[in-house]
């Protein structure tokens, strides 16, 4: 017990040496501190992003939920469904019926312009044309402000993201859809899911302002349960008279969320990778400096019998202690300057916008103070090895 | 010349034995010391002369484990340490060596009895066993009431006298100084060897000093002269 008892005694005590004289190198160790916070501010900022979406995503699922879109569409944009259709999707198996109705809402789904409000420039704003059962399935629907729309009337009601987001989407302005007028009427929440970046109308009075017909794009329905999804699913497949695909709702969203997530989380990567050399390169220096103005006294004490080991150790400790200091500098900035702010995002996968709140997760931030503890590590290591492998003799003759 | 056989002095406590040192720099081999043998008895005061660059530092460091010989070997209280690992080495600097240097060499952020107390962390001494160690060794220097004193607030003296205290608290089979008066003046370089001189006759410290001052010198028990590598009783003309 003694030799290791006495490894680390030699680590503590050095430690405290390295520790104490901080103050002497206050410029060089902020300059490392700082940097590694942006590094990891930036980092779990951009990753934020994807968190923000994918949660969005997941908010706007509900496991009973079920999405039927054309066979072969990859979203609501490039599907069509007849009539027929929806008729023959609603009368599936394991569907949830209320008072004898199918709780099945086909819904229209067209792209308008609206002018955002950060940059003035236009963006594409989902309009969503929704029949009744629509408020049953969509169970997280809520009218926050003003009123819902009158059926059969050009009325609209306007999701609070989308609100936040575009300009002239306030209760009471008016915008024009297909050269007519539709007033807004109220503002609604989502439970923060996806439908808070849309419009919604009353599908009928969409279909003919779109010349549609009587055609749907998607039917949303609601399952008797989750487990009923493989049977309702193998029915509208086999079904000789439709050419349709079924999807839980979670994995549809996951799906449309699933470009813009990597694409998000590849670049938040890289650009913490690469800033991440700049601080590993900040730290480099900073613990350099370190060793070199304290050459001497670490000679002093290898020439008193101290260890190369828990020199090596002690300067990768004090390097790791300022980088988790900077981690966690970073990691709180992160949260103050980014949680929950709200923002919008071209999606992908149905090119409209997509609101979202950055979404720092407690996750997120201990990845962020792991990524710090690395970039200290990697920083450390090449001068804690130099100042262990310092001819004692010549650097007890530093100045 | 070597001084073993001349000085007829018996073989003691260090043994250097056909010691070369080549230091390299760039493609250029540097010949410090060669083939030098030495033996120190026990008890001695030795100084070693020298001009600048003669290689007398160069032999302190060998002789404390602080450096190793191109060739050649030594050995201190019948251990050969030309041989023995890094680890060992530094394990065995611990135990036996005392280093007093010319600049001091405390740590700065640390009080004068902290200061002394370095070395004993490498022992397995409680802490209180190491802090009263400590202010006995800075008793002895005649330092007791400077013990919270950090170095900045010390004169040249009274920081070297820590590094005496330092050297001394744990009985080290040798000292060892490298200019232990080259930064001070005449009057604390004074204190400073007497000091020296009463560790070597009251407590029978052997001892090693390298110096350029005459005077320091004729402290010691015995002085040896070191010019290109060649060690001798008289300096070289």
């Amino acid at each position: 017990m003694a030799g290791p008892f006495n490894w680390l005694a030699q680590i503590l005590s050095i430690a405290v040496f390295n520790l104490r004289t901080l103050p002497q190198r206050v410029g060089s160790s902020l300059t490392a501190i700082f940097g590694i916070a942006g590094v990891v501010a930036v980092m779990v900022g951009v990753l934020s992003i994807a968190q923000g979406i994918m949660r969005t995503m997941e908010r706007s699922a509900s496991p009973e939920n079920v999405v039927v879109l054309r066979s072969g569409a990859n979203s609501e944009m490039m599907s069509i469904l007849m009539g027929d259709d929806v008729r023959f999707v609603s009368e599936a198996p394991g569907v949830a019926r209320e008072d004898g109705d199918a709780l099945a809402s086909p819904e229209l789904y067209v792209i308008i312009d609206r002018v955002k409000k950060g940059s003035g420039t236009d963006a594409n704003v989902p309009l969503r044309g929704i029949t009744p059962p629509a408020l049953e399935v969509h169970k997280d629907f809520r009218i926050l402000e003003g009123r819902m729309f009158e059926w059969g009337l050009n009325e609209v009601v306007v999701g609070v993201g989308a609100r936040g987001e575009f300009e002239g989407l306030e209760v009471g302005d008016v915008i024009e859809v297909a050269r007519e007028n539709w007033p807004v009427v109220g503002v609604f929440d989502a439970n923060g899911g996806i439908a808070e970046a849309e419009i919604w109308v009353d599908a009928a009075v969409l279909q003919p302002a779109y010349q549609r017909g009587n055609s749907f794009q998607s039917v949303y329905a609601r399952l008797e349960s989750p487990d009923a999804f493989q049977a309702f699913k193998d029915a509208l497949t086999s079904d000789p008279r439709l050419n349709v695909k079924a999807m839980r709702e979670a994995d549809y969203y996951a799906e449309q969320s699933g470009t813009l997530y990597t694409l998000i989380t590849t670049l938040g990567t890289l650009i913490a990778v690469i800033m991440g050399l700049g601080a590993v390169f900040g730290a480099l220096n900073t613990m350099y400096t370190a060793v070199a103005s304290r050459a001497r006294e670490i000679a002093t004490l290898r020439a008193l019998g101290f260890h190369s080991g828990p020199v090596v150790v002690s300067v990768l400790l004090e390097s790791v202690l300022l980088a988790l200091l900077g981690g966690v500098i970073g990691a709180l900035l992160a949260w103050w300057a980014f949680d929950g702010f709200s923002a919008a995002t071209l999606n992908w996968s149905s090119f409209s916008q997509l609101t979202f709140a950055f979404d720092v997760s407690f996750a997120l931030l201990v990845n962020g103070i792991v990524f710090a503890l690395i970039i200290g590590l990697v920083g450390g290591l090449f001068p804690a090895l130099r100042a262990a492998r310092m001819p004692i003799a010549n650097a007890l003759r530093e100045q | 010349m070597n001084e073993t056989v001349e000085d007829g002095a018996v073989s003691g406590l260090v043994a250097v034995r056909g010691v070369d040192k080549v230091f390299k720099r760039g493609s250029e081999e540097i010949h410090v010391l060669g083939g030098l043998d030495l033996d120190i008895p026990e008890g001695e005061f030795l100084a070693l002369m020298g001009p600048s660059g003669s290689g007398k530092s160069t032999l302190l460091n060998l002789i404390g484990g602080l450096d190793r010989p191109s060739q050649g070997t030594i050995e201190v209280a019948d251990e050969r340490i030309d041989n023995l690992s890094n680890r060992k080495l530094a394990a065995w600097r611990a135990r036996h060596i005392g280093l007093v240097f010319q600049f001091y060499n405390l740590m700065p952020v640390l009080s004068a009895r902290r200061n002394v107390e370095l070395p004993l962390l490498l022992t397995h001494l409680s802490r209180s066993e190491r802090r009263k160690r400590a202010e006995i060794a800075l008793d002895i220097v005649g330092l007791s009431h400077r013990m919270s004193h950090f170095p900045r607030t010390l004169s040249g003296g009274e920081q070297q006298r820590v590094g005496i205290a330092r050297a001394i608290v744990t009985d080290p089979t040798l000292l060892l100084c490298d200019e232990p008066t080259g930064d001070l003046d005449r009057t604390s370089s004074g204190e400073i060897l007497d000091l020296l001189q009463a560790l070597n006759r009251e407590q029978g410290k052997t001892i090693v000093m390298v110096t350029h001052d005459m005077h320091a010198a004729e402290r010691a028990s015995r002085t040896l002269f070191l010019d290109k590598g060649r060690l001798s009783l008289e300096p070289s003309v």
